[in-house]
């Protein structure tokens, strides 16, 4: 039993960055902009998150600092694309490039340092309670914040006003500008949204998935959160669904190696991409309702007419 | 304003002339890793290695470096741009360096170039190595003294014979312990990805495995040892600041001596293709102090350390391979093409090698 739980501790440990990112990204992108730079502003969040926590010794301002982080360097993005209107995938691939460079230049002093871990929830009476008090009452900060922020954009998305703008916009921002909302506006929030989404990300990797810092670090989760958010038909809990595939059978195929399966290890390796893919791909089989959720004016500039 | 122009331009042609003037006096060593140099593992202990020869000849010599040059056909412009830089010897740290140098180096005869880990050379091409394998039997003989469930974990990269000699030099110290013991083995087909190594090593103790044994380049594994009160080893650098309970002692990469010959000899005009091989007994590898375990093991790694600093190999015979079948004889030492080609276990080791 008590592996069992394990291996789903460490499942949802593997999941959560990709889901948080994937959550940020999925706002924006329902906003139509398509932002490439989430491996940038995620390793941003991982180099501030690890740096802060390091100086002040408090893995809290650390994970402050991650999401701050995150934000204000999304904020470029969104001056570049949305201000000065240039082209969104261009803009977002430097994006992943300057983050890489800034952070490993940021972080030089950082390296070879162990840093502050963010503690796991303990909840007396609760954590001890056999197999579920680990799983429900035992896991780290982000982890909850990771199913709580899910919850709040599928609430906020499908059931608010804001979100049903928001969503407009995405799918048409010439129409929603003739209405009067205010187009640009809406996207910087979301844009900012899923920046300091995938500097928690990034924290939750310098913080509690390998409390230190290295350069890479991200190691290409950014672009996973990225194709999560497509393959998952921009709904929320099919990005849930996703990250947590994903986990499970890179997990489950790390075990399968353990325990000595004669299967290929580059084969198993690439089993969690295509189980994702597949998986994805057949619960959104549906054309109809694949077309409804895909924002039409996804990466296309926006420049109001005044 | 035409005389002007011809002027500017002279002034630009002799300040060029002055420019290349200094380049040759100084001269410009370079480096090409292929993981990032804070990666505080193999890359990092590399760029320590350069750091070294910039201390060490000081104003004689000018160095630079690429970092996260990934291994493969893509390398070759990384070599290509360090040489019509001006850089007179290269140092290539990957073993997927091997065919770009080999490619570049014939593109350009009067650049001295070196690899580290491959076994193709040139005239104008010297390979070296270190010899891991010395440090990785005593890690066997420690892991198999202090594992109590007589189960070691092993995160390993890519089936590279580096790795595949390492793997069987741990489990023939181990085996030399408790002849029974094992390994379960997981490929992450990545150098490194902190991530993926901490994720292996969880599912390694998960399975029953209580020492954690590495040939990745992070420390995320042995602070999963730590966090759950188990032990293993380093890489590469000393770790011990980030696994001072679990840490038993770890196998550092010391380049620098080396590369200091190396370009003093590129200085004085002596350099030529070489083929080394260094070891404990040269300083290239070292062991991290032995720590978190009891004096006797202590003492049984450093009788290791003494006999193999003394000139014996753990590649001696009689060893047989995976399947049963005799490999060397009593007494028999495996010559280094052999190490350097191995593509196959010896007996005890519990895995099917990737192809």
């Amino acid at each position: 039993m008590d592996i069992t739980v394990n291996i789903l501790l460490t499942i949802a440990t593997a999941a959560t960055p990709l889901l948080i990112a994937a959550i940020g990204e999925l706002v924006v992108e329902r906003s139509g902009v398509l932002n490439l730079g989430v491996e940038g502003m995620m390793i941003m969040g991982a180099v501030g998150g690890f740096g802060a926590g390091y100086l002040t010794g408090s893995p809290w301002i650390g994970l402050l600092a991650a999401i701050a982080l995150g934000a204000v360097f999304s904020l470029l993005f969104a001056v570049m694309t949305l201000s000065l209107a240039t082209n969104q995938v261009a803009t977002g691939l430097s994006l992943t490039l300057l983050g890489l460079g800034l952070s490993g230049m940021m972080g030089t002093s950082f390296v070879g340092q162990p840093g502050a871990r963010l503690p796991n929830l303990d909840i007396p009476g609760l954590t001890a309670m056999p197999v579920i008090g680990r799983l429900l009452f035992g896991q780290d900060p982000i982890f909850y914040i990771s199913i709580a922020l899910t919850a709040a954009v599928m609430w906020f998305l499908f059931k608010t006003r804001t979100g049903l703008t928001l969503r407009s916009i995405g799918d048409s921002h010439t129409s929603a500008h003739a209405l009067g909302i205010k187009v640009i506006r809406y996207r910087y929030l979301a844009v900012i949204f899923g920046g300091a989404c995938a500097g928690l990300a990034g924290g939750h990797l310098s913080l509690v998935y390998t409390p230190q810092w290295v350069e890479n670090m991200t190691a290409g989760r950014g672009w996973i959160a990225l194709a999560l958010v497509v393959f998952a038909s921009w709904r929320p809990w099919r990005v849930l669904a996703g990250a947590y595939i994903f986990g499970a059978v890179w997990i489950g195929q790390l075990h399968a190696q353990a325990f000595g399966i004669p299967v290929p290890s580059q084969l198993l390796s690439s089993l969690p991409y295509l189980a994702t893919i597949v998986v994805l791909v057949l619960i959104s089989r549906n054309k109809r309702l694949t077309m409804m959720n895909t924002p039409a004016s996804l990466g296309q500039p926006f420049v109001p007419d005044r | 304003m035409k005389k002007l122009l011809i002027a500017l331009m002279a002034a630009a042609a002799a300040l060029s002339l002055a420019a290349t003037a200094e380049a040759q006096e100084k001269l410009k060593a370079c480096w090409v890793y292929t993981g990032p140099i804070g990666d505080f593992g193999y890359s990092y202990q590399h760029d320590q290695g350069r750091l070294d020869v910039e201390k060490a000849l000081g104003d004689k010599v000018e160095t630079a470096y690429l970092e996260n040059v990934s291994e493969g056909p893509d390398a070759d412009r990384a070599f290509e741009r360090l040489a019509r830089e001006g850089c007179k010897i290269i140092f290539g740290t990957s073993f997927g360096f091997m065919d770009p140098e080999v490619k570049v180096a014939k593109k350009f005869p009067d650049v001295m170039f070196e690899h580290a880990t491959g076994y193709k050379t040139a005239e104008n091409l010297g390979i070296y190595n270190a010899r891991f394998y010395e440090g990785r039997y005593i890690l066997g003989q420690i892991a198999a003294k202090q594992s109590k469930s007589g189960v070691a974990g092993y995160i390993v990269s890519f089936p590279i014979p580096e790795v595949v000699m390492g793997i069987n030099s741990f489990m023939l110290g181990a085996q030399s312990i408790k002849p029974d013991f094992k390994a379960k083995i997981v490929w992450i087909n990545s150098w490194f990805d902190p991530g993926k190594e901490a994720d292996a090593a969880k599912a390694l103790f998960d399975q029953g495995a209580d020492i954690i044994v590495q040939h990745t380049d992070s420390t995320a594994p042995l602070q999963v040892a730590e966090e759950r009160g188990l032990q293993g080893f380093g890489q590469s650098s000393d770790m011990i600041k980030f696994a001072p309970k679990a840490q038993l002692t770890s196998i550092v990469d010391d380049w620098g001596p080396y590369y200091i010959g190396r370009v003093k000899a590129a200085l004085d005009g002596t350099w030529k293709p070489g083929n080394v091989w260094l070891g404990i007994k040269d300083g290239a590898v070292k062991m991290a102090p032995y720590t978190n375990m009891p004096d006797d093991v202590k003492a049984m790694a450093e009788a290791t350390e003494k006999k193999i600093v003394e000139g014996w190999n753990p590649f001696t015979g009689p060893i047989a391979k995976q399947d049963g079948t005799p490999w060397l004889k009593e007494g028999e030492v495996a010559d280094d093409p052999t190490l350097l080609g191995m593509n196959f276990y010896v007996k005890g080791v519990d895995d099917k090698l990737p192809q």
